[in-house]
């Protein structure tokens, strides 16, 4: 039987998954379909309800996958209740009656670049550690390159005169999706960031700066946090966003040693990005922000944790913080009031200042 | 000729109008039930408020959980969240409030304000815990009109206690009290009692609840929860007349900041409709609401992305 390769949807972050996969594997790798109400709708009615939403919408997407022929499945576990998908999505998978192998990437949270090759070697024998290091390096060039876009797009899309953002973002995708070695990625990469940079803006001195914190997975798929992004763009303002995959897969490690011992007062890392998130409250807090805005899916117990000690630093330092609770429910009317007082009381405030 | 505007605030359970002049007087008012649904609502409303002699009608503000869909059908200049709207209303006549409780049919906020600016608000979360449409259903199981509820609440001496946590609880809670045989008054007090604490704990919680308050919505005109929220908080909040005005008075306030001519308003004669429809486009499926006006195509909103856009369907 020939090897289908399924994963997970989040953000854009599939091009690069999908390079890595099909030139890895030489299996067939599905175009994993985007997360839409039919995604969660399929993986909320077999999940265990009080599980966390990230875990319903992974779930939904390896259904569909499935579905679609798919009969390997990739998932990369993480440092909370996320490092326990692989067995119990296995579980509920094969109780459905599907037949698949699953493999999982990334456990205890940690990315371990030889125990990823020797999964890899599994799915497919015949990879070598040569080939498989120099297609990891252009991966993880590219998750790099994407990230730097990205943060330069939530700091300057609000005042995009033209609104060309949009468009080079999706053609960019699409460029990256037909890398083929190294060469043919740093010609993309170098077209890109010229041409980002072209791009006209007309950034205000004292525009409106909203940093977005918490779960990963929620503030990664713009599904999951029903495009906070676009909307607060929309408002006119900037954004800032810690996490990505770059953070997470490559630099945690040694970044959140630092941040620890910048924090001073917290002993010890909390579980998944807790830790993280106070101190990005800090250097929010410290560099002037407007307002932070806290974002989680429901039952996220390691962002539970650090909300009370996030309140309280923005209580003593006098700064505006919303902290949002995503579920699966489908209309966003409610959201929507909430984000547009949060953003008008900003501007009230600054207004005033 | 005087200059006049008009809010409407359209909540889940009422909806409120005002027309208001240049110096914020009340020129006229009225609060109907929503009845679940806002169109004829506003219709009904529309027929009661009158400009009066002498006005021109120069703004027009919608504001409240149906404010998008009766923005288009009004024609408003100015669509704004209720939690600014709430704000700046009650600012234009308690200028130095520090703290807004606001109870209403589906949600429940409090708002921080220092010298006259928003400086930080909650809402309630997911739930409606703690909010009128509770106080409205649970008013129904036991049999007492709404509006005696405050009324009757006063006289108990020995309100029953109820969990404040959560709706369901609450209800579960109240029906074991009201099987013991405790009397109804007790009961009622025990609900309002309920809705304090739950909103103390939920919306207020980790929040400086500073003097002068002041407590709006539509809950506010039950005495009862005024009474429990005055022990409870040990101090007097402030409930004004018009307390369940407020959003709509600071919503009109909002479009008379904005310069405008005359306004033309005239729906009683089109015909105003809601139309859900579940895009094709691609594999989102974007639950697509579109307004007709006279069956023709105004607005459309919940699309994800251009598929779903007024220009598409008008084709």
């Amino acid at each position: 039987m020939d090897k289908v390769i399924a994963f997970p949807m989040m953000g854009n972050y599939y091009v690069p998954a999908k390079y890595l996969f099909s030139r890895l594997s030489n299996c067939k790798v599905l175009d994993t379909p985007k997360i839409t109400s039919k995604t969660i709708e399929l993986g909320s009615k077999y999940s265990p309800d009080f599980l966390c939403t990230p875990f319903k919408y992974t779930l939904g997407t390896f259904i569909e996958c499935l579905e679609d022929g798919a009969n390997t499945l990739i998932q990369m576990g993480g440092g909370c209740r996320y490092g326990y998908y692989f067995e119990l999505q296995e579980k509920i998978l094969k109780d459905l009656g599907y037949n698949f192998k699953y493999y999982n990437l990334v456990s205890k949270g940690h990315t371990d670049i030889y125990e990823i090759y020797k999964k890899l070697k599994e799915i497919n024998p015949k990879i070598n550690i040569f080939k498989s290091l120099y297609y990891f390096l252009i991966t993880y060039k590219m998750v790099k390159f994407m990230d730097y876009i990205d943060d330069y797009v939530r700091k300057n899309k609000a005042y995009d005169i033209s609104n060309k953002f949009d468009k080079m973002v999706s053609d960019m995708l699409k460029s990256l999706s037909e890398t083929k070695g190294i060469i043919s990625f740093i010609k993309t990469k170098n077209k890109y960031k010229k041409l980002i940079k072209n791009i006209e803006i007309n950034k205000p001195n004292n525009n409106i700066k909203i940093g977005i914190i918490g779960e990963l997975f929620t503030l990664m798929e713009p599904y999951a946090n029903n495009n906070i992004e676009d909307m607060l763009i929309k408002y006119g303002a900037e954004i800032k966003r810690f996490t990505t995959v770059t953070y997470l897969l490559f630099e945690k490690k040694r970044k959140s040693k630092k941040y620890l011992k910048k924090l001073g007062n917290i002993k010890y890392k909390m579980g998944a990005d807790a830790m993280d998130n106070i101190y990005y409250t800090k250097y929010l807090i410290d560099n002037n922000y407007d307002g932070i805005i806290h974002i989680k899916s429901s039952f996220c117990t390691p962002e539970i944790g650090s909300m009370g000690i996030i309140n309280k630093m923005c209580e003593d330092n006098n700064m505006p913080v919303l902290f949002l609770s995503m579920d699966s429910n489908t209309s966003n009317v409610g959201f929507e009031t909430r984000i547009e007082a949060f953003y008008d009381m900003i501007e009230m405030r600054k207004r005033n200042e | 000729m005087n200059k006049c505007y008009l809010g409407v605030d359209i909540g889940s359970i009422s909806t409120k109008g005002v027309i208001i002049d240049d110096n914020y007087n009340i020129l006229s008012s009225n609060y109907i039930w929503t009845l679940g649904n806002p169109i004829e609502a506003v219709k009904k409303l529309m027929n009661t408020l009158t400009v009066p002699e002498n006005y021109k009608l120069c703004g027009i503000g919608t504001t409240g959980s149906a404010r998008k869909l009766i923005g288009l059908m009004l024609g408003a200049n100015v669509v704004k969240n209720e939690i600014i709207a709430h704000a700046i209303g009650t600012l234009s006549f308690y200028p130095d409030a520090k703290t807004i409780l606001e109870i209403g049919g589906q949600d429940s906020k409090i708002i921080i304000l220092n010298n006259g600016i928003i400086t930080d608000y909650a809402m309630n979360t997911l739930c409606a815990a703690g909010t009128g449409s509770f106080l409205s259903s649970q008013s129904k199981r036991i049999g007492v009109d709404i509006n005696d509820f405050g009324n009757l609440a006063l006289q108990s001496k020995n309100p029953v206690k109820i969990a404040a946590r959560c709706t369901v609880f609450a209800e579960s809670d109240l029906i074991h009290k009201a099987q013991l045989g405790y009397k109804k008054e007790d009961i009622v007090a025990g609900l309002c009692k309920s809705i304090v604490l739950n909103y103390l704990n939920n919306v207020g919680k980790g929040k400086k609840i500073l003097e002068p308050i002041v407590f709006q919505g539509g809950v506010s005109k039950n005495k009862g929860v005024v009474k429990y929220f005055n022990e409870i908080l040990n101090t007097k909040v402030i409930v004004d007349d018009n307390s369940h005005l407020m959003g709509a008075i600071g919503i009109a306030i909002l479009s008379s900041k904005e310069n405008h001519d005359e306004l033309n308003l005239n729906i009683n004669d089109i015909k105003f409709e809601t139309r859900g429809y579940e895009c094709k486009g691609c594999s989102n499926s974007c639950e697509v609401i579109r307004i007709f006006k006279d069956n023709k195509l105004i607005d459309s909103f919940g699309n994800k992305c251009e598929k779903g856009v007024v220009e598409q369907f008008n084709k």
